[in-house]
């Protein structure tokens, strides 16, 4: 659609912008200080510049989080999105089966993020859960308080189980919006399901999956409450993610200059990330 | 092909109920039966846990805190993203892509350490232990999502209506309110569910933000943990009352989702 200019839209704006402002440019602010400064107790602080920020990108702790951080979150992806994919093109279309699926598809989006943890706590212990005691039964020696790769594909079954369905959601709306008449010329070509697929559905699909793309690498980059509950980041530290090592900093140790510097690295990555994909996914759609 | 996506749907959906499963079965036994022994359905079936959440003191009281910021949320969200979203699909103007990268940037700040300005912020400012504190802070995530779903949505309504109404003697509030908010109604839908959706689960802000009297749901539950261990019965039970609002609310959007939506670029 040709949009017109109008600078004076900015009215229509106004309220979204100076809401938003209100939470979010005030402690933006008073992270950045905090990260600049070196705080003994609250009348004593001193000006220490970009120490803190040297010092966090030279920490090993925090590289190799960052790195557990990178690998889980581009995990999550390779999962849901085509896994999303593929069951949004399996629900039904028509009929009393739409409402169904949709109700117990969307139900694990709506469960508090801690009780996700709950859930898979009693889910997966190895004595009373379900699936622990079905794959000690079969002969797979599964712990996830003991062993740490089972610990991350817990932490990983978890979070497929969370979020998949919202990638599902987004695309099954994205599809449904796709007028019947390219189908109809689809088939009046002869064109085969995979060429539907790649020249019809997904091109359609690009907005949806953008939003879910971004929504899902930020909200896993910064998954926190779902593997605190379930493995407190154990054992050792093989599911201690970013934001777990920042909290750590932040509250156990009380370390609010070196953590706010680090939260602003945190933050910067993130953005640098979406960015990325942001601009791939809107460039793929242009051509 | 339809049998393999039928397969393929319900093994899915199998997958997603299975725990869910698991939740309701605990919540129906007594403490040391979840403990002592495993089995796949309540042996001695109980609705004990579930009595007590409706009788002791701070349950229900912690639902309804938590309904009342989530509604707040989803009111204020709304009622601001609809003109935003329309700027947004109609009109170009200065920094405008800016302005809604920027509105995303919002959801990507780690929580941790913004947890603890966000408390200062705002009990300088009077509203700490609110229901209105909570619904502020989660409008920095939901309003930038509001704004996406609905600009999409605008973007698919002719701007020939626009003109015409105008043309017609419509002023902009009342052609917006009477002509254009009934037909971008499944983006409403869409837009509500999902920002009740991260309100509700929505966990540090909500904890920070109160203390006594906005105390919510999922605060309350971490009671159960005390000093003789976790009371696994009861927090399964509060687990399975917590999905009941999310599952009302799609059930609510159902054919707006089902009707489906491609979001464009902003």
């Amino acid at each position: 659609m040709n949009k017109v200019e109008n600078n004076r839209a900015w009215f229509l704006v106004l309220p979204v912008l100076l809401l938003v402002a209100f939470s979010a440019v005030i402690p933006l602010m008073t992270v950045v200080n905090y990260s600049i400064q070196d705080i003994l107790d609250p009348h004593t602080r001193f000006f220490v510049g970009d120490e803190w920020f040297r010092e966090m990108l030279r920490d090993s702790q925090l590289q190799s989080a960052l790195g557990r951080q990178l690998i889980f979150s581009f995990s999550v992806l390779a999962i849901q999105i085509p896994l999303g994919i593929a069951i949004a093109l399996c629900m039904p279309t028509r009929g009393i089966w739409v409402a169904i699926s949709l109700v117990l598809v969307a139900l694990p989006l709506l469960v508090p993020w801690n009780v996700v943890g709950t859930i898979w706590q009693l889910f997966a212990r190895g004595d009373i859960g379900l699936l622990g005691v079905t794959l000690n039964s079969i002969g797979i020696e599964y712990n996830y308080t003991r062993g740490s790769t089972a610990a991350w594909f817990t932490v990983l079954a978890m979070d497929v189980w969370h979020w998949t369905s919202l990638v599902v959601l987004l695309c099954y709306s994205g599809l449904r919006a796709i007028p019947d008449a390219y189908y109809q010329a689809a088939r009046i070509d002869g064109a085969s399901r995979i060429a539907v697929f790649r020249y019809i559905q997904l091109p359609r699909l690009a907005g949806v999956l953008t939003i879910a793309v971004l929504l899902r690498f930020m909200d896993s980059f910064m998954i926190y409450a779902e593997p605190f509950v379930l493995t407190g980041g154990g054992p050792g530290s093989s599911t201690t993610f970013l934001s777990q090592h920042l909290a750590t900093m932040a509250i156990a140790q009380f370390d609010v200059s070196r953590a706010a510097a680090f939260s602003l690295i945190y933050f910067l990555i993130i953005l640098a990330i979406s960015w990325v994909f942001y601009t791939i996914i809107t460039r793929a759609t242009k051509d | 092909m339809e049998r393999t996506k039928k397969i393929g749907l319900i093994v899915y959906i199998l997958f997603l109920m299975i725990p869910i499963y698991w939740l309701i079965n605990l919540s129906l036994q007594p403490n040391r039966d979840i403990m002592g022994s495993f089995s796949l359905y309540p042996q001695n079936l109980t609705f004990d846990n579930y009595r007590r959440i409706f009788t002791e003191a701070g349950w229900a009281r912690g639902y309804l805190n938590s309904l009342i910021y989530v509604l707040m949320n989803t009111v204020i969200s709304i009622t601001v993203a609809l003109p935003a979203a329309y700027a947004f699909s109609r009109y170009k103007f200065i920094g405008d892509k800016h302005l809604f990268f920027w509105l995303l940037t919002n959801r990507m700040a780690p929580p941790a350490v913004f947890l603890l300005p966000f408390f200062q912020l705002y009990q300088t400012v009077g509203i700490f232990d609110m229901h209105i504190a909570v619904a502020l802070a989660h409008c920095l995530f939901s309003i930038p999502l509001a704004v996406w779903i609905l600009e999409g949505f605008m973007s698919g309504v002719p701007k020939e209506i626009d003109e015409t109404a105008y043309i017609d003697g419509y002023s902009f509030p009342r052609f917006f309110v009477f002509i254009f908010i009934p037909l971008i109604r499944s983006g409403i839908g869409v837009a509500v569910f999902f920002c009740f959706m991260f309100s509700w689960v929505e966990l540090l802000l909500a904890r920070t933000l109160t203390s006594v009297d906005a105390r919510p749901i999922s605060v309350v539950m971490t009671r159960s943990i005390s000093a003789t261990g976790v009371d696994w019965g009861m927090l399964a039970a509060a687990g399975v009352l917590t999905l009941i609002p999310g599952a009302l609310v799609i059930y609510f959007v159902r054919n707006n989702l089902a009707r489906g939506f491609a979001l464009g670029r902003v």
